[in-house]
């Protein structure tokens, strides 16, 4: 069990299939996702890894379990801040479940370090990049703050 | 069914409903007995209160052998906002509450 986690839940008009693909695809992801975009085979023990549109790499990591439009679980280390690289490796887990017109999303972010910064830092920026992916799924636009870094980042 | 607005109002109108959030907002993942501690309400009460955050999907449970831990789900507080003020003068919105905090002495962090 982990020291330090979070979970957030958001119901999302769509189905598992797109919000999977919103997931994972860069056309998607850096509409809401601060301009970033995901490179990895997608398979279990491939590398996956997380960079802005300036092609610096944010975080990176490992898939360690993968099924599609259902879950996804990857070690996740931030690579850009040295205090928050020094914690090592976090666990992301994705969980896609279809219930009447929406889909239930849940995000899971955790890390066997009490009182991790890391965790308290992703947790304030998990809720908009969710607010952003529901926006975009549910009516065709993100949210304008969130499909590039902030001015002067 | 979940991102129902009506059960996220209903489950904020109480003020023990929205004292429990406080405790999750000061330490994440507690069991219901944690919960129950230091608080002035029978573990049936709190038990109810719990189902209808969880109804709500303001707290969402997970289980770590037989215990189940309890977290707050900012989501649909989250999502309300974006909904109402998220269009507005969201700069301007968070200077007021800047400052608000640091006349108020940031007696509530």
């Amino acid at each position: 069990m982990a020291e330090s986690q979070f979970v957030y839940v958001t119901f999302i008009r769509t189905t598992p299939e797109k919000l999977w693909r919103a997931l994972l695809e860069p056309e998607f992801t850096r509409q809401y996702w601060m301009g970033t975009t995901q490179e990895s085979e997608w398979k279990p023990g491939a590398s996956w890894q997380i960079s802005f549109a300036d092609g610096r790499i944010a975080d990176s990591g490992e898939i360690v379990e993968i099924e599609p439009f259902r879950k996804l679980v990857l070690k996740w280390r931030h690579e850009l801040s040295p205090e928050l690289t020094a914690e090592g490796y976090s666990r992301l887990t994705y969980e896609l479940e279809h219930v009447g017109d929406a889909v239930r999303f849940t995000v899971k972010h955790e890390m066997d370090v009490k009182d991790s910064k890391f965790i308290k830092a992703v947790s304030g920026g998990w809720p908009v990049i969710l607010s952003s992916l529901k926006s975009l799924l549910e009516t065709g636009e993100s949210l304008e703050a969130t499909r590039g870094l902030p001015k002067g980042k | 069914m979940g991102g129902d607005l009506d059960l996220v109002f209903k489950a904020l109108a109480a003020p023990e409903r929205r004292l429990l959030l406080d405790r999750l907002r000061a330490e994440n993942g507690q069991t219901l007995g944690e919960l129950c501690r230091h608080l002035d309400m029978t573990r049936q009460a709190v038990t109810k209160h719990l189902k209808l955050l969880e109804e709500a999907t303001l707290v969402v449970a997970i289980w770590r052998g037989r215990e189940k831990l309890h977290y707050l789900n900012p989501m649909p507080i989250h999502e309300i906002a974006e909904r109402w003020i998220g269009k507005y003068e969201r700069g301007r919105l968070r200077a007021l509450a800047e400052l608000k905090a640091k006349l108020e002495g940031e007696t509530d962090g």
